[in-house]
C-alpha cells in the first residue's frame, strides 16, 4: 500500500514538470495559433543554461535558485528574440510554413547545444534545502518531489490569477478568441503576442531548470518531451490550461503505474489512454470544438490539373533515363539513386495525403519505419525473401495506417497533425524499447535482399519498379472518383457532407493510402540498407518528408518528387563538407519561410503573376466581370 | 473631422469599393445605405484598417490614416462597432468593456463604466454574465459600449439593426440620439431606412461599390425615386 503510495506521489511529480512545458506551449498556441516545434528545445535550454549557471553563480541556496530562475528568463528572452525576428514575420503564412520555421529553429538550437555543451549527459547538482527525505508511512520520499509535487499546483494558481484577475490576463483571453478585434479596439497585439510567447518561454525554461536535481541534462530531451507535451495537450485541450494540468497528472501517473504492471509498454498505455479521450472527446478533455475552417476570402486554389499526353510522354522519358542512368555511374552512385527513388516516393506518399487530401501529417515516419521493420522482422524470424519480405511491410504499415489513421482523421488541422505526430513517437517507442524483438537501439541486421536482387544494378531496378508503380497508382487514384472526393472534403467538408460524401471515411481511406505507399518506401529501404533502426520513425525522419513536400510545392502532384530528388542530393553532398547538416538545414529552413512566407509557389505567384491587375482596375466591375 | 478620399478596395481579384470618397463633419450621425453587398461593410473596414485598400486615403481630422494597423486607427479615436458584434463570449461583461478601455482622448467625450451602464442598463444588471450567454440585444448593447470604453472621437456602426427585435431597435436609435448630444461623431451603416431616418443628419447611398447620392436625410426621404432604385429589395 505504502509502495502504491510513494508511486503515486512520483507521478504527481512527473506531471508538475510535464505541465510548465505542456502549459506553455498551450498559451502560445491558444493566442497565436503556432504549435511551436521549438518548444521542446526550449526546455532543453532550460536545463542546460541552470546547470551552466549553477557552476557560475557561487553556491549555496541563494545561487542555486537563481540560477533556476535565471534560466528561465533567459530562455524567456530567446523566446522574445524568436517571436520578433522571425515569427512576427510569418504570421499570416500558411500553417505548415510556420511548423517549418519551429523546427528549423529545433535543429539549430540541437546543434548548437552540441557544439556548446557537447555530447556528454550533465548531472547537475541536487538542490540546496531539498536535498534529503522524507518519510511518508516508512517510506523515504525525496524532499525535492515533493517540491516538484506543489510547484504544478503553485503554477497553475498563478496563470489563473495571472489570466482571471489581470488587464494583461483579460486582453490574452480576448485575442484568444478574437484577435482582431482586439487590434481594433486599440490593444497593439503585436507586443500582446510578444509578451504571451515570451511567458510560454519562460514556463518551458522553468521546466528545463527544474530538472536539473531529476535527471542528467542531455542533447535529446527536446524531442523526448514534445512528443509527449504534444500528447498532454491534445489529452487536454489545446489553449486549455487545466485540461493540461489534468492531463499531465492522469498521463504521469499512467507511466508510474504502468511501468510496475508492463514495464515495456508505457508509452503504449499512454496511447490508449489518449486513444479512449479522443474517441469520447475528440477536442480533449476540456478543449472546445472548433468550426469547419473557412478558407480565407479571395483565395483559392487552382484545381489540379489532368496533365496531357506531353505530360505522359515527359514521365516515359524520365522512366527511360532512370533505367539507363545507372549503366554511367560508379556502384556508389547506384545506392544514392535507389535513395532519391525511395525518398521520393516517400514524399509523394506524403504529397498524396497534403494535396489531395488536405491532412498534413509531422508524423508520416511512422509508416516509413513500419514498413522498414515489417521487412526486417519477416526476414530475422522468418527469414523470407525480398518478395515476401516487402509484402510484410506493406502488411505492418497496413495495419498501422488503419490503425492510427482511425484516430488522425476525427481531428482536423493541427490537432489532427499533432496526433499523427504522437502516434510516430510511439512507433518509435516501442522500436526502441521491445528489445528483444526489435533489438532496440542496436537495431536488426542483416537484413539483405535476395540473390535475384542481390546485385546494386538489379535492386535498383526492383526500387525503381516498385516506386514507378507506385507513384503512377498514386497519380491515378488523385484522378479517380475516390480522389475527387477527397478533394471536396479538402475544399468543403460541410458541403461534401451535403452531398452524400462520408468524408471521415474517404479520408481514413486516403490516410491508409498514404501510409501504405510510405511503408513501400520503409520496406525498400530496409533491404537497401541491410538494416533497421528506431530511426527510420524518428521526428526527423517525419520532418524530412514534410521538408520534400514543401520544397518541391504542396499544390502540385509532382511537387514532392522534385523535392525530394533536390533535397536528398543535397543532404548527400553538404554532408560530405561538414557535420553540421541540422544546423545548415534548419538555417535553411528559417530563411525560407522568412523569404517566402506564402511558399515558394506563393512567391512565384505574387512576382510574375501582376499582369492580372491591369484588367482589374479598368472599370471597376468585379472579377466577374471579366467572362463576358 | 472623418474623410475618405477616391478609396478602391479590392478581396483578392474582386474590386469591392471603386472610388468612395465621403466625408462626416464632427458632431453629425451619417448614414451609409446600401442593400446586401453594396459595399457598407468593406466602407467601415477600410477606415479601419482591418482591410487595406489599393489606394485612396483616409483621413481623421488632419491626420492620414491610411493603412496604418487597426489598433493605431483605433488609439487615434476611431471606434468600431462590427457587424457580427464579435463579442468576447468567453469574457463576462466587465471583461469585455475591460478590453475596450483606453486612457481619456483630449476633446472626446469620457466613458467610464458607470456612465455606459447609464446608457444601457440593462447591461448593469448582467456585468457578471459571460458574454456568449446573452441575447442579440443584449451583445448589440455590449459591443456599442465596449467601443465606448476608448472614448472614440468617432464610433463606426456596421448595421446596429440587424436581427434585432423592434423594441430593442427603438432604445439603439435613443442611444444613438444620446451619443450625438454627447458629442459624439457617428457613422452609421444600414438598410432599415426607417431607424436611419430617425438618427441621421445626412446620409449616402452606396451600390456596387460606388457612392449613388449623398444629401440631408430629409432630402433624400423626399425622393421615393432614388429610394427606389437604390434601397428597395
Amino acid at each position: 500500500m505504502e509502495f502504491y503510495l510513494v508511486q503515486a506521489l512520483n507521478g504527481l511529480a512527473s506531471a508538475s514538470s510535464l505541465f510548465l512545458v505542456a502549459s506553455g506551449l498551450s498559451i502560445i498556441f491558444g493566442v497565436t495559433r503556432i504549435v511551436n516545434f521549438a518548444h521542446g528545445s526550449f526546455y532543453m535550454l532550460g536545463a542546460y543554461i541552470a546547470y551552466t549557471l549553477v557552476q557560475v553563480l557561487p553556491p549555496g541556496a541563494a545561487g542555486y535558485w537563481a540560477a533556476v530562475l535565471g534560466a528561465a528568463l533567459a530562455v524567456g528572452l530567446i523566446g522574445a528574440a524568436v517571436e520578433l525576428l522571425l515569427l512576427r514575420r510569418i504570421y499570416r503564412a500558411p500553417e505548415l510554413f510556420q511548423l517549418l520555421a519551429t523546427f528549423g529553429l529545433v535543429l539549430v538550437v540541437a546543434d548548437l547545444v552540441l557544439m556548446i555543451w557537447g555530447p556528454e549527459d550533465l548531472l547537475g547538482p541536487r538542490a540546496p534545502g531539498l536535498r534529503g527525505s522524507v518519510m511518508i508511512l516508512g517510506e523515504p520520499f525525496p524532499t525535492y518531489e515533493l517540491f516538484m509535487i506543489a510547484l504544478g499546483p503553485l503554477v497553475l494558481g498563478g496563470l489563473w490569477v495571472l489570466f482571471h484577475r489581470t488587464r494583461w490576463g483579460t486582453l490574452v483571453r480576448a485575442a484568444t478568441e478574437d484577435r482582431e478585434m482586439v487590434g481594433a479596439l486599440g490593444v497593439n497585439e503585436a507586443w500582446l503576442f510578444t509578451s504571451v510567447f515570451v511567458l510560454g518561454s519562460f514556463l518551458a525554461g522553468l521546466g528545463g531548470a527544474v530538472q536539473l536535481p531529476r535527471e542528467a541534462v542531455n542533447h535529446t530531451m527536446d524531442l523526448h518531451i514534445i512528443a509527449e507535451v504534444f500528447v498532454v495537450v491534445v489529452v487536454g485541450g489545446m489553449g486549455s490550461i487545466l485540461g493540461a494540468f489534468l492531463a499531465a497528472v492522469l498521463i504521469s501517473e499512467l507511466n508510474a503505474f504502468g511501468i510496475l504492471i508492463f514495464p515495456e509498454i508505457t508509452l503504449v498505455l499512454v496511447f490508449l489512454i489518449m486513444a479512449a479521450v479522443l474517441i469520447f472527446r475528440p477536442w480533449g478533455l476540456l478543449g472546445r470544438p472548433e468550426g469547419p475552417p473557412r478558407a480565407p476570402a479571395g483565395e483559392h486554389e487552382p484545381p489540379l490539373r489532368l496533365l496531357g499526353r506531353g505530360f505522359l510522354y515527359f514521365c516515359l522519358a524520365v522512366l527511360a533515363a532512370a533505367a539507363v542512368l545507372p549503366h554511367l555511374l560508379p556502384t556508389y552512385y547506384i545506392r544514392i539513386a535507389c535513395e532519391v527513388l525511395i525518398s521520393a516516393l516517400f514524399a509523394a506518399s506524403l504529397g498524396f495525403m497534403m494535396t489531395v487530401g488536405g491532412m498534413a501529417s509531422f508524423g508520416h515516419a511512422a509508416y516509413f519505419g513500419l514498413g522498414a521493420y515489417g521487412a526486417a522482422l519477416a526476414v530475422t524470424y522468418a527469414q523470407v525473401g525480398t518478395g515476401l519480405g516487402l509484402a510484410a511491410a506493406l502488411g505492418l504499415g497496413l495495419a498501422g495506417a488503419v490503425l492510427f489513421g482511425y484516430f488522425c482523421v476525427r481531428l482536423s488541422g493541427v490537432y489532427s497533425a499533432m496526433l499523427t505526430l504522437a502516434f510516430a513517437q510511439i512507433v518509435y517507442a516501442v522500436l526502441f524499447q521491445w528489445y528483444g524483438i526489435t533489438g532496440g537501439d542496436n537495431g536488426l541486421l542483416g537484413i539483405w535482399p535476395s540473390d535475384w536482387v542481390s546485385s546494386p544494378l538489379a535492386y535498383y531496378y526492383l526500387t525503381l519498379a516498385v516506386v514507378a508503380v507506385s507513384l503512377f497508382l498514386l497519380r491515378r487514384l488523385a484522378f479517380a472518383p475516390f480522389g475527387y472526393s477527397l478533394r471536396a472534403g479538402r475544399d468543403s467538408a460541410l458541403r461534401s457532407e451535403a452531398i452524400g460524401i462520408h468524408v471521415r471515411r474517404v479520408r481514413w481511406v486516403g490516410f491508409v493510402i498514404a501510409g501504405f505507399f510510405a511503408a513501400a518506401a520503409g520496406g525498400l529501404f530496409a533491404f537497401l540498407k541491410g538494416s533497421v533502426f528506431p530511426d527510420y520513425s524518428s521526428i526527423p525522419v517525419s520532418v524530412d518528408s514534410l521538408v520534400m513536400v514543401l520544397l518541391g510545392g504542396v499544390q502540385t502532384l509532382s511537387g514532392p518528387i522534385v523535392g525530394a530528388g533536390v533535397y536528398k542530393v543535397l543532404e548527400v553532398f553538404v554532408n560530405r563538407y561538414t557535420e553540421h547538416w541540422q544546423l545548415i538545414l534548419g538555417c535553411v529552413l528559417v530563411g525560407l519561410v522568412i523569404l517566402f512566407p506564402q511558399g515558394i509557389l506563393g512567391y512565384l505567384v505574387g512576382r510574375f503573376g501582376r499582369s492580372g491587375e491591369e484588367w482589374r482596375g479598368v472599370d471597376g466591375a468585379p472579377a466577374g466581370g471579366r467572362a463576358a | 473631422m472623418l474623410a475618405l478620399q477616391d478609396v478602391h478596395t479590392h478581396y483578392g481579384l474582386a474590386h469591392i469599393l471603386s472610388g468612395v470618397s465621403m466625408e462626416v463633419h464632427r458632431g453629425e450621425v451619417v448614414a451609409l445605405l446600401g442593400r446586401n453587398g453594396a459595399g457598407k461593410t468593406t466602407t467601415l473596414k477600410t477606415v479601419m484598417g482591418l482591410v487595406t485598400p489599393t489606394s485612396g486615403a483616409v483621413r481623421l481630422g488632419d491626420e492620414e490614416i491610411t493603412g496604418r494597423p487597426p489598433y493605431r486607427i483605433a488609439r487615434a479615436g476611431v471606434g468600431y462597432v462590427p457587424e457580427d458584434r464579435r463579442i468576447f463570449t468567453e469574457l463576462t461583461v466587465r471583461e469585455n468593456l475591460e478590453v475596450g478601455r483606453q486612457p481619456p482622448r483630449e476633446g472626446c467625450p469620457v466613458w467610464t463604466e458607470d456612465q455606459v451602464f447609464e446608457l444601457f442598463p440593462a447591461l448593469a444588471e448582467m456585468r457578471d454574465r459571460l458574454g456568449g450567454q446573452m441575447s442579440g440585444g443584449e451583445q448589440q448593447m455590449l459591443t456599442i459600449a465596449r467601443t465606448l470604453m476608448g472614448n472614440p472621437a468617432v464610433i463606426l456602426l456596421d448595421e446596429p439593426s440587424e436581427g434585432l427585435a423592434p423594441v430593442i431597435v427603438e432604445q439603439m436609435a435613443r442611444a444613438i440620439s444620446e451619443l450625438k448630444r454627447e458629442g459624439l461623431t457617428v457613422l452609421l451603416s444600414e438598410q432599415n431606412l426607417p431607424f436611419c431616418s430617425a438618427v441621421s443628419d445626412r446620409a449616402y447611398i452606396i451600390e456596387k461599390g460606388v457612392i449613388r447620392y449623398e444629401g440631408p436625410m430629409h432630402e433624400l426621404l423626399a425622393r421615393p425615386r432614388v429610394l427606389e432604385q437604390y434601397l428597395s429589395v
